[in-house]
């Protein structure tokens, strides 16, 4: 990658400001690296939308040597809290042993910390090598001066200066005297040639990860504090609805209760900050909590949503996208090719509710002090926007609520939603003592922001040559707006535009239409949010398309996706939106979406024979600015049981940073979607939800899961793009690919039953 | 049912401890709570999903549904006290291939592993399988878990 330093503008941090931000205090050399950023995907949803040019991270040296990096962004198994101090330590030319990573509290100071939508290594690639690269100038500047020698005879060399002459000095001692030098000017400073690179683009493990091993990482509900107590609350099983009356009796009669009260539900649609409410049970501890819960008797009442049916609502959305919607994107006439082809391909495609179920369930623990101020240790993935909501919830200043971000044992969305943290101010305040909530498992489930369910409809058509000229797409699915707000009445502009107005075939007639559909409950993303079901559609019905077409799937698809050139969907679609950045910026390429799927059909040994009950199947999808081809092998006995043996991932995400953990949200996101193709499903009846815990809201086991998940790098010098969301959209066709080569059955509704 | 609380000495990671607790109240429960060992995770709380998963007298058990008044004096033993000397050559293996992602589940995960791996030095796909299948991990880290195992069996690491 050329060298291009940012326009960012490093500032050196007096002691006593740094003290305030939490840091330890020493002396030698503080950095504040200003990260400007513009907001994420959900910022429509949260009103964040002003970008905030803040210093966001901050980079130390001690006197002993050590260096700190504070990580501005939560870790939730995809390494972040590894991989963007790795980027700082490789361009200073640190010894990772010596680097110590400390947890940002939530803050504006360091800027949007929300860590979703694929993008924290995105963000911050460039400025993090920038700041990597002036401390070490700075110390090579330092060693130059107590030499007395010209810089161009020292270099830099693990977690020393080293002169020609051979002598050194060591980062430590040399940190006072560097934060005494001004900071070099932008264009002193050159960064490392791709090829020296000594942690970017290698295998680093991750920080945390003796720490796991033995038990001793601290995730949310590992949180200790004096005189903490644990809350659990028992909610109707319609989310904002209310209730008649209850008993506490039989629950307060356990030794150990404290107190059982009621906590006032807020009416649906209540957005993402407000506690859902019920009957509040807290006691000394978890059991005692969980024990008292079961004692207590409700009478709930009904609330607007008591007559949802999510199976009732699929039939209708089913109904609503044989008919044409409101266009969203519009080239030739559609219609007219459609009625002129001498081939169309149709299909309805069907995906269910789905919930987060993170390994560990949401938890906090909040601390209302006596002078009126909160502190809160919790998993989340946004802790600025948690502590505005807990702020806004207790009536306090911003100032007076502090965020310690814990580990999260899992998100995959979930946590980016502050209410569980709320509820848990909430509770503290009404106590006046330390309180730990706990969702519990049936908690979780019963009471998710859901993934939207989606019915659509494809139809594709072929004219008498066996070209593809018509591509008509219609999807319908309750808007995450619609957790917020009454108007929301189905998809917006920004949820079409992953997948189905990004649609990237050149076909000279296209129509994306999409139908309204009202939120009955609370949705919200999950990871990979509307990919999930627009990718599972297209790639099932472009096998279908190569099958009619009696062409081989990878041909077939790199003759949809046509000529080399960057779509400019701007000109195509009103307000098009490409995941929050400038389509220039990242555009989608043709040409790189093409070289994906070439490597996958090289690596997987595609078009090899095999046996009666296997197949292979194939899909390619571009999310989060990232291009993803996948290869799937499946066996299927005769009792239709279902074996991934192998699946191979060819993908395009620009410099690989972290490749092993690149490589982990890979395996981890095939995964994930062999439980929402095989597995996953949440079904709504009277308002509520009818599974509770993994046994009948089924994720993928080992025994489900891909055996082997082989991930191919195209080597470019791109641009870094996110990796925790592209797994999941191509995989789940490409599954339902394989399954129909291995038996013939089309797959048009998830999840899969044979 | 109101159960009044009781005393109980238990044989945990080699020490006696004492506590006080309801007789139905589940293991996890009083090593998190009580006896301040968090390693072991709440997932489910109904047997299904292994986070909680550490050794009575060295066969794996779920401590979200064993009541401390059927333990007596059985050993127990936690992910904080596999590794008395060091790390355990399991938790070795783990780190060797980079197992964790969020990591919750994992400690699950390796007493799980380790105590398939005490009854049978040299396990099959079959076996594994057959014993981690109780272990949910949601970051999809079984590809992983799978080659730890055949290393740490094989003393690869
Ligand atoms: S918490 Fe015990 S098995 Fe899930
Ligand atoms: S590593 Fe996250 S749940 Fe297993």
């Amino acid at each position: 990658m050329k060298p291009n330093p940012s326009n960012n503008k490093l500032f050196k941090v007096s002691r006593r400001d740094f003290v305030k931000i939490g840091a330890l205090g020493s002396t030698g050399l503080i950095l504040g690296i200003p990260l400007g950023c513009k907001q994420d995907k959900n910022a429509f949803l949260t009103g964040r939308e002003d970008a905030v040019f803040a210093p966001n991270v901050y980079i130390t040296i001690l006197g002993t040597g050590e260096v700190q990096l504070i990580a501005h962004r939560s870790e939730m198994g995809t390494g972040i809290r590894t991989s963007l101090p790795l980027v700082m330590a490789d361009e200073m030319e640190a010894d990772w042993t010596k680097v110590k990573i400390i947890q940002a509290i939530g803050d504006v100071k360091y800027g949007d910390q929300n860590t979703d939508g694929s993008y924290s290594v995105r963000m911050f690639y460039q400025p993090l090598r920038v700041a990597g690269a002036t401390v070490k100038l700075m110390l090579m500047q330092a060693a130059a001066q107590e030499w007395q020698v010209d810089i161009s005879e020292c270099k830099a060399v693990n977690h020393e200066i080293v002169h020609n002459s051979g002598k050194s000095l060591g980062y430590g001692y040399l940190a006072e005297k560097a934060g005494a030098l001004p900071i070099p000017s932008e264009n002193e400073i050159t960064l490392k040639d791709s090829r020296d690179f000594k942690f970017i683009s290698k295998e680093t493990v991750i920080y945390d990860l003796e720490d796991i091993v033995t038990g001793k990482a601290v995730y949310g509900l590992d949180v200790q504090i004096p005189d903490l107590k644990v809350a659990v609350i028992k909610r109707n099983p319609e989310a904002g609805a209310g209730m008649k009356s209850f008993n506490s009796d039989m629950a307060t009669a356990i030794e150990g209760v404290s107190k059982v009260y009621k906590m006032e539900p807020t009416a649906f649609p209540m957005g993402y900050n407000a506690p859902l409410g019920g009957i509040v049970v807290v006691a000394n501890n978890t059991w005692t909590a969980i024990k008292a819960r079961n004692a207590v008797e409700v009478v709930w009442d009904k609330g607007i949503n008591a007559s949802y049916d999510s199976n009732a609502f699929m039939q209708q959305m089913q109904r609503s996208v044989q008919k044409e919607g409101q266009i969203k994107r519009q080239l030739g006439s559609a219609t007219k090719a459609l009625k002129e082809a001498t081939k169309v391909i149709e299909s309805d495609f069907l995906v269910p509710h789905l919930a987060h179920s993170p390994m560990e369930t949401p938890c906090a623990v909040a601390r209302h002090n006596a002078d009126g101020t909160c502190e809160i240790w919790a998993p989340v993935q946004s802790p600025q926007w948690v502590r505005q909501a807990v702020a806004a919830a207790l009536g306090i200043e911003e100032s007076q609520v502090t965020i310690n971000v814990t580990l999260l044992g899992s998100a995959f969305g979930r946590k980016s939603k502050p209410d569980f943290v709320v509820e848990a101010a909430l509770i503290s305040k009404e106590m006046n003592t330390p309180i730990k909530l706990l969702w519990t498992r049936e908690d979780d489930i019963q009471h998710d922001f859901y993934h939207s369910n989606c019915a659509q409809h494809i139809k594709v058509g072929i004219d008498k040559n066996n070209k593809v000229t018509s591509w008509v797409h219609r999807t319908a699915f309750p808007s995450i707006s619609g957790t917020a707000s009454a108007e929301a009445k189905g998809p917006s502009s920004d949820e079409l535009c992953m997948g189905v107005l990004d649609m990237p075939f050149e076909i000279e007639n296209v129509s994306c239409e999409s139908l309204d559909a009202i939120a009955q409950i609370r949705i919200g993303w999950l990871r990979s949010v509307h990919n999930i079901n627009h990718g599972f559609a297209i790639g099932s019905i472009v096998d279908q398309v190569a099958q009619a077409r009696e062409m081989d799937p990878i041909d077939n698809m790199l003759d949809l996706l046509g000529s080399d050139r960057k779509i400019d969907f701007t000109a195509l679609v009103e307000g098009f939106n490409n995941y929050n950045v400038k389509l220039e910026d990242y555009p989608c390429d043709t040409h790189r979406f093409k070289q994906v799927v070439q490597l996958v059909k090289e690596k997987s040994e595609w078009g090899k024979s095999l046996p009666k009950g296997k197949g292979m199947g194939f899909a390619a999808h571009r999310s989060f600015l990232t291009y993803v081809a996948c290869v799937v092998e499946v066996e299927v006995d005769d009792n239709n049981n279902i074996k991934i043996p192998m699946v191979h991932f060819a993908i395009d995400c620009g410099v690989p940073v972290n490749p092993d953990r690149i490589r982990a949200q890979f395996e981890g996101g095939a995964a994930f979607g062999a439980s929402l193709a095989l597995k996953s499903e949440i079904n709504v009846k009277n308002g509520a939800v009818t599974e509770d815990n993994f046994n009948n809201y089924l994720v993928a086991r080992m025994t489900d899961a891909p055996i082997n998940t082989a991930v191919h790098f195209v080597e470019n010098e791109e641009k870094p793009t996110g990796v925790g969301e592209p797994p999941v959209p191509p995989f789940i066709p490409a599954l339902c690919n394989a399954i129909f080569m291995a038996t013939g059955k089309r797959i048009t509704r998830l999840p899969i039953r044979l | 049912m109101i159960l009044p609380m009781e005393k109980f000495t238990l044989n945990i990671n080699d020490q006696k401890v004492s506590i006080e607790c309801a007789p139905d109240t589940p293991l996890l429960w009083a090593l998190r709570d009580q006896l301040g060992l968090t390693g072991t995770k709440y997932g489910c709380g109904i047997a299904i999903c292994g986070s909680c998963t550490v050794h009575m007298d060295g066969t794996a058990v779920r401590s979200c549904s064993l009541p401390i008044s059927a333990i007596n004096d059985k050993a127990i033993t936690t992910i904080e006290g596999v590794g008395k000397d060091g790390l355990h050559p399991v938790q070795k293996a783990w780190i060797a291939e980079n197992v964790p992602q969020c990591g919750f589940c994992q400690s699950g995960q390796i007493m799980s592993a380790i105590a398939l791996l005490e009854q049978n030095g040299n396990p099959s796909d079959a076996d594994i399988e057959q014993a981690m299948s109780g272990n949910i991990c949601r970051c999809g880290t079984y590809i992983r878990i799978r080659s730890a195992i055949k290393n740490a069996a094989t003393n690869k690491v």
